[in-house]
């Protein structure tokens, strides 16, 4: 394996980083959004029209976010006010995010981001740590946006294990009843996490559309946002090993491209990152501990009357 | 203000709820039109008319209406028990791979018994493909949401592997396309539409039958209640949920079969035309009945072919009907709440 590749994989994990972590915090809050497929898909396009329209790199970032939060934001008034079934309101979300950006994205199609776009996004040394040989390349030489992906799960981590907003947070999707006894806001909790997590989602898609690829096709994500939902179960709703988790799937996707002179078919090597999102599920399950253990609340509404 | 759990709602305030929700998304839906320059009734109108507007277009609604009632009839089997089977493109597809088997290799036998066993073959590939899941759902608690969903992606590469390669037509002129079927192995029409449509009813009859008067079916409705209650009413759970879901992916996978003989004449990695997946919606949207889910089929079929229609006359892209899906889906599954509870306020408190 040489060090192009692992490079090349550190770009193909940034998207499933970024979503990996929105679903992430949004199932800490106890809530199972599988619309991380339709807010990435939002992200992608909102990202790509603010970037495409105004050459405005920070523009893009922040229509990516905004877009993502907004379907996290629906997601979470089905779920948190309203108690509606979470499956059915994130498959949902996933339709509704992808309907609108192929709608949106119809005036896009074959449209490329700006040469002045993409130079911002042009890989920044950092120097001297980007002299370490291997890790160097791979992580201390790539663009702004995966400096901000990488910052984030770090922060994230940070925020979840060491800050009292954090703690708070594990409380309200473990306990929600206990959490509220103890004068946490349980619903507000839910919904801040809720929609930062799908604005981390949102940001996904956005650096796939405007920054991987840089051109808008349809349906951009092509099933990233699943493997995202299979990768928080993999990492056991942990920030930092969503790092490797997503590196590992990011290798996997490109995998296929370095096989090539091994005679296998392209189309069955696309089914690899799948077959082995599989494998990982049904892996996880297996060594099913207290430590790896889903949030306890996960999936169920809470009711504050049935105290 | 607070909510109470309703205890008891007639019949008419359900069906006003509903009326209102959809009402709404269908104002949410105007409101978008009107965004994109559009005069949303008339937008509306010609979606009515490219679905139902002549005898032609009702019987391509008809015909997309059919694999979206049978797919739901199958899905709905999985719901019940809360597996969430998302699966159902790929069961499709491998029910269709599977029939297609038999169709390009024994298409010198008899016509009768050359369908008897393409159907048969239809029913294996996508139950066969839903066992994976049901399995390691059982027996190793894994999510069936993410497995069943890579299975899809699976399923579509597979077929698109024979598409480009072993199972290529040699007479295609290049093109990555399988060999168009035997006249032996397609599926005869019936009043201008091929028989899956009787198909369909027999199937919804069926489950109906299945889920309402017998045992097993019985024994399905209570472990989708509580998985406890049913073990200690000493049911075989893990029994039951792998022989249902068999069943579940089989009558997907009959979809494949009538797909890839009555409609499309081959197989090829599109067979299941998203069917799979705007069935969860249908499914849903039918409160789980089966005999809801033939009218809310054919108003969704519409949906789809009024949804081409109007690309062409507005040039609105067909995405925009995937939208007020969406939205219509939205509204109800919001509208849920409120035949669920009631709001009071607070100071009215024991005024119940």
């Amino acid at each position: 394996m040489n060090t192009s590749f692992l490079v090349a994989a550190v770009i193909a994990s940034t998207p499933l980083l970024l979503a990996t972590l929105g679903e992430l915090l949004t199932e800490k809050a106890g809530h199972l959004n599988l619309g991380v497929e339709g807010m990435m898909l939002l992200g992608a396009v909102a990202g790509f029209a603010a970037g495409y329209y105004t050459n405005d790199p920070l523009l893009a970032i922040i229509g990516a976010g905004v877009a993502g939060g907004l379907g996290g934001l629906i997601f979470g008034f089905l779920t948190i006010t309203l108690r509606a079934n979470h499956t059915v309101s994130g498959l949902t979300l996933t339709i509704f995010g992808t309907g609108v950006s192929s709608f949106a994205g119809t005036t896009f199609i074959g449209k490329k981001m700006s040469a002045e776009f993409i130079e911002f996004f042009n890989p920044v040394a950092i120097p001297v740590l980007s002299k370490i040989p291997v890790l160097g390349p791979m992580l201390f030489n790539q663009d702004l946006f995966i400096y901000l992906a990488l910052l984030l799960a770090i922060l994230l981590g940070i925020y979840l294990y060491r800050t009292r907003y954090g703690i708070n947070l594990i409380a309200v999707g473990e306990n929600p009843g206990a959490a509220d006894a103890s004068g946490i806001h349980v619903e507000l909790y839910k919904y801040i996490h809720v929609v930062f997590g799908g604005a981390l989602c949102g940001l996904g898609g956005a650096y796939l559309a405007t920054v991987d690829v840089p051109q808008w096709q349809e349906q951009i994500t092509a099933g990233r946002g699943w493997i995202a939902i299979a990768l928080v179960i993999f990492v056991s709703w942990n920030p930092y090993k969503a790092i490797l988790g997503a590196l590992l799937f990011g290798g996997l996707s490109i995998v296929g491209f370095r096989l090539q002179h091994l005679n296998v078919s392209q189309n069955l090597l696309d089914a690899l990152p799948y077959l082995v999102t599989i494998l990982v599920l049904v892996i996880s399950s297996f060594k099913q501990s207290k430590e790896n253990a889903p949030p306890k609340a996960l999936g169920s509404p809470y009711f504050r009357e049935e105290r | 203000m607070r909510m109470i759990q309703r205890t008891n709602i007639s019949k008419q305030k359900i069906i006003l709820i509903r009326f209102i929700s959809i009402f709404l998304s269908l104002m949410t839906a105007s409101l978008f039109l009107k965004f994109m320059g559009h005069h949303p009734l008339d937008v509306f109108a010609s979606l009515a008319i490219g679905a139902f507007g002549s005898a032609y277009r009702l019987r391509e609604t008809l015909t997309t209406s059919i694999p979206l009632v049978v797919t739901s009839i199958g899905i709905m089997i999985a719901f019940k028990m809360k597996f969430w089977n998302i699966g159902g493109e790929g069961q499709i597809i491998m029910g269709a791979f599977a029939a297609s088997y038999i169709a390009l290799n024994y298409s010198e036998l008899p016509k009768p018994l050359l369908l008897t066993l393409m159907f048969f073959a239809g029913f294996l590939g996508g139950g066969m493909w839903a066992l994976i899941p049901a399995l390691l759902k059982v027996h190793l608690g894994t999510n069936e949401t993410i497995i069943t969903l890579m299975l899809n992606y699976v399923a579509i590469k597979w077929v698109t592997y024979l598409q480009y390669g072993p199972w290529k037509d040699p007479n295609g002129m290049g093109f990555p396309q399988i060999a168009t079927f035997e006249p032996n192995a397609i599926l005869p029409k019936v009043f201008g539409l091929h028989i899956g449509w009787i198909i369909a009813i027999f199937i919804v009859l069926a489950i109906s039958f299945l889920l309402a008067k017998t045992k097993k079916g019985f024994e399905i409705s209570v472990i989708g209640e509580s998985i406890d209650t049913a073990r200690y009413a000493g049911m075989n759970v893990k029994h039951v949920i792998v022989a249902a879901i068999i069943l579940s992916g089989g009558i997907c996978g009959i979809v494949g079969m009538m797909e890839a003989s009555g409609v499309n004449r081959t197989l090829s990695s599109n067979v299941s035309s998203g069917y799979g997946f705007t069935a969860i919606i249908t499914t849903w949207l039918s409160g789980l009945k089966a005999s809801i889910i033939i009218p809310v089929s054919i108003l969704f079929a519409g949906l789809i072919k009024g949804g081409s229609f109007i690309q062409t006359a507005y040039g609105i892209p067909q995405s925009a009907s995937d939208v007020l899906q969406a939205l219509i889906l939205f509204f109800i599954i919001g509208s849920e709440f409120f035949v669920q509870y009631r709001l009071v306020s607070s100071t009215a408190k024991e005024a119940i």
